[in-house]
């Protein structure tokens, strides 16, 4: 059987999996941001008035995935796989999203890059033949993850500026087999680069190896330069992240140009009350559906590779004393 | 690329640390919560007879305040801008247990508030009474209590 790969870590498609349909939503801070025009929906009260962030979270994630489907005319047994995932324990928020949709459900992990993972695997569902239609979402909450990962959101502490702020929101989108959309046209899955970092405070840095090391194999896999894509858009590396990618690429000789941007630098502007930038699950998918997706739609761009990363550490490791893992997932992108 | 010259890179790439004014700052909140509690002090004193009576008081004025401006949201603000000005003081420590206690009111009174309230505090209390008891040691033995 032929297989579809190109290169060492690239798979490519033929019958292209469409994003026929996507929502946004994102939290009130990120509403305020210079991209706010482009998500679907702006929550005025980022716990939706709910008793705790954990049931916000995951009502955030739902009504994005509700939204998704109905934009489309689709309801829940329309779609074969429901592909989720978000940032904290057992991937719970996805877990109760899925809860009421009643169809087969696939939950992923990879940190901030799950939802390019999330593309990725739905992608691959769809042209095995395995599924006509995949639903995919990622959340984030502010709340949930200071609390999971560092502390209590009322504790006295100063934020270093490589910090990075926790994107509330979620992005869900429907890939099909059929229909009008912009269309996936290769995915590479990335290694585990851990280079021994161990501050939990600039996760931007310990990522920036890993995009690298993703977006290089994929040009190699393509035999494309860089600016072969209109826009490649890296998903939570913050300034300090994306300072560090730059600066490993002119080391290892690779030009990247102004088509070089990244989400989480993007998203809350220069504001330095958010430190380095914006990180979650939630950055790249809203970044991806929002922004990457119009851009597509209305034909600014054509190509866009989108860099999915993940800073794959919980909180006992870094007590423990371990590095930091982390991966990226690339995914093409073209209108 | 070698791991430990990635680390190098990074180390050097890092924003400075804006330590002075970062200790200018911290000097200015801290002081001013200091100030706050020496009026409370001159205050209460003139109220109080005993000088420990006074002092005790004030403490746990100054608790209320910390508790009170956590609750608000404005102690973590402060944090921001003050640093160890914020965290040092009485009320930084008010804050600690009272951020916890919020934090964790979600999961019960029992499991959640009861049980975590001291997860950043805790560790004060333990090396202050720790460190406490061992000072009281020196000084007994050093003066020839036993």
């Amino acid at each position: 059987m032929a297989t579809r790969r190109v290169g060492g870590q690239t798979i490519f498609f033929e019958d292209l999996p469409k994003l026929v349909s996507a929502h946004t939503i994102v939290g009130k801070n990120e509403g305020q941001g210079p991209y706010s025009e482009y998500f679907d929906e702006i929550l005025e009260d980022d716990l939706l008035g709910q008793p705790t962030a954990e049931k916000a979270e995951r009502q955030i994630l739902q009504q994005a995935v509700e939204q998704a489907l109905s934009k489309y005319g689709l309801v829940p047994k329309d779609i074969q796989y429901y592909v989720s995932g978000d940032l904290l324990n057992q991937v719970i928020s996805a877990v109760f999203s899925a809860r009421n949709l009643a169809i087969p459900f696939l939950g992923i992990f990879s940190a901030c890059g799950t939802f390019a993972q999330s593309l990725g695997l739905g992608s691959i569902l769809l042209h095995g033949g395995f599924a006509s239609k995949v639903l995919v979402a990622t959340s984030s909450h502010y709340q949930t993850a200071e609390r999971q990962y560092r502390y209590p959101i009322e504790l006295n502490i100063q934020h270093r500026p490589t910090n990075q702020h926790t994107v509330t929101g979620a992005g869900a989108c429907v890939l099909s087999a059929d229909g009008e959309g912009p269309k996936i046209t290769h995915v590479t899955f990335g290694r585990i680069v851990d280079m021994g970092l161990k501050d939990p405070n600039d996760m931007g840095s310990a990522m920036a190896p890993a995009a690298f090391d993703t977006l290089e194999k994929h040009l190699k896999d393509i035999e494309c330069s860089p600016d072969h894509y209109d826009l490649i858009l890296t998903g939570d590396l913050g300034r300090q992240g994306f300072k560090m990618l730059k600066i490993i690429a002119e080391k290892k000789g690779l030009a990247l140009g102004t088509n070089l941007q990244d989400g989480g630098v993007l998203i809350y502007g220069e504001d330095p009350k958010y430190g380095a930038g914006a990180s979650g699950a939630a950055c790249s998918a809203v970044m991806t559906l929002g922004y990457g997706l119009s851009l597509l739609r209305e034909g600014k761009i054509r190509r866009l590779l989108l860099v999915g990363t993940g800073a794959l550490l919980n909180q006992l490791t870094v007590q423990q004393g371990d590095s930091i893992p982390t991966i990226a997932h690339a995914v093409a992108i073209e209108a | 690329m070698k791991p430990q010259e990635y680390q190098q890179l990074v180390r050097e790439n890092q924003p400075p640390r804006r330590t002075w004014r970062n200790v200018i700052l911290a000097f200015v909140v801290g002081g001013s919560f200091s100030l706050i509690g020496q009026i409370v002090l001159d205050f209460v004193s003139g109220v109080e007879r005993t000088t420990d009576e006074a002092s005790a008081i004030t403490l746990a004025i100054m608790i209320l305040i910390g508790a009170v401006l956590t609750g608000l949201g404005i102690y973590d603000e402060i944090a921001e801008i003050g640093g160890a000005g914020a965290a040092v003081p009485i009320t930084g420590f008010s804050n600690t247990v009272t951020a916890a206690a919020m934090e964790f009111r979600r999961e019960g009174f029992i499991l959640g508030m009861g049980a975590k309230m001291f997860v950043i505090a805790g560790p004060v209390l333990v090396y202050g009474i720790l460190s406490g008891f061992l000072v009281a040691l020196i000084k007994s033995v050093v003066l020839g209590y036993f």
